[in-house]
């Protein structure tokens, strides 16, 4: 759902943070997705190689992470890893569980071959991401 | 040489969204993102709704369209303030047109907001407009089976409204299914069996939503965010 537009919005902030850290091109760009929002990798990567071209991250990679959906249950105090439908607590049963993770949907780090002058920067940069859906 | 981001993906909506949260609560107004498939009686809830609470609480509506007023006129017919957002072919809202819908209501002077998001089961699940809650209709004659076919919605709703619940006989809606799948998606948030038009139902909702909004109001109060 609304890859391309993601994927736009992923190039842009990889654009501005690697231009405030000196850098003229990107070779590696790293992603963390969580299991339980409905982006689908394929669809990612597809954008990705539609997107390059011609911009300073032309024949970078796109290095996906799955983050899995995990879970703690409130009763019993678990946490444990599961699929999108089996929320409930496999321990004791319990409906009253909070879910920790597997809704990321974050830009970690990029790689650039560039020497920089500099130690290399965090995202930085108040420039906005532009993330429309198609 | 590696360069650290740590960054959302969706950070421009997010933002904005955060902007919106802050404002709203400012004012102490709660925010309803109502989200289903067209058809499954969004407008009709949101009506049935403001008969319930608009004694207790000053009501605005925001309604989400590809195109057209026509739910904006309905709202407006009864009485209560409403903007039309034309997303022009946008399948969802997102809280930058929230955030100009929100300029033209006198936030000082409500307590509740309703957003009617664009008729659509997946893309506005991912989509943080500043609200409190999402919540989410799926009407009987949809069928049983769409939790297993629409997880997501499922999962980000705060409570699940069945509509239609009057339409049961005509169809062949296995309600125990129903059930059993959202609550393996959603453990926690309550289903709310109604039927819009014919107010079955209405008043277990608006007391949801009542204490909802109470509740923000004593936090809101409290942590100083407002006078």
């Amino acid at each position: 759902m609304h890859e391309m537009g993601i994927t736009q919005g992923i190039l842009t902030a990889s654009f501005d943070a690697a231009t405030n850290a000196g850098a003229e091109t990107i070779s590696e760009i790293r992603i963390s997705i969580g299991e339980l929002t409905e982006i689908q990798e394929f669809a990612l990567q597809f954008a990705f190689e539609a997107l390059t071209p011609g911009t300073m991250a032309e024949g970078a990679t796109l290095v996906v992470t799955h983050i899995p959906a995990t879970s703690k249950c409130n009763e019993c105090g678990i946490e444990y890893e599961h699929d999108r439908y089996q929320m409930v607590c496999p321990e004791c049963g319990a409906f009253n569980v909070t879910s920790l993770t597997g809704h990321e949907l974050q830009i970690d780090s990029l790689e650039t071959p560039d020497e920089l002058d500099s130690q290399p920067a965090t995202a930085n940069s108040p420039a906005p991401t532009d993330a429309q859906g198609e | 040489m590696e360069i650290d981001l740590s960054k959302p993906i969706l950070d421009m909506n997010e933002r904005l969204a955060a902007e919106n949260r802050a404002e709203l609560d400012r004012h102490g107004v709660f925010v309803l993102d109502l989200m289903a498939s067209p058809g499954a009686g969004k407008t009709s809830t949101i009506l049935a709704t403001i008969e319930a609470l608009r004694d207790r609480y000053r009501i605005a509506v925001i309604e989400g369209d590809i195109a057209s007023k026509v739910d904006a006129e309905k709202v407006k017919a009864h009485g209560i303030p409403a903007v039309q957002i034309n997303t022009g072919g946008a399948c969802h809202l997102e809280s930058d047109m929230i955030k100009r819908a929100l300029s033209a209501l006198p936030l000082a002077e409500l307590d509740l907001i309703i957003v009617e998001n664009v008729g659509n089961l997946v893309c506005p699940t991912d989509f943080y407009l500043g609200e409190n809650a999402k919540v989410m209709i799926l009407s009987v004659p949809e069928g049983h089976d769409k939790p297993q076919k629409y997880p997501g919605i499922f999962q980000v709703s705060e409570a699940v409204i069945l509509n239609k619940v009057d339409t049961m006989p005509i169809f062949d809606f296995d309600e125990d299914e129903f059930t059993r799948v959202v609550r393996s998606l959603n453990p926690t948030s309550p289903i709310f069996r109604i039927s819009a038009t014919k107010g079955e139902g209405v008043d277990e909702w608006a007391k949801w939503l009542a204490s909802r909004i109470d509740e923000l109001k004593a936090s809101t109060a409290e942590e100083g965010k407002r006078p």
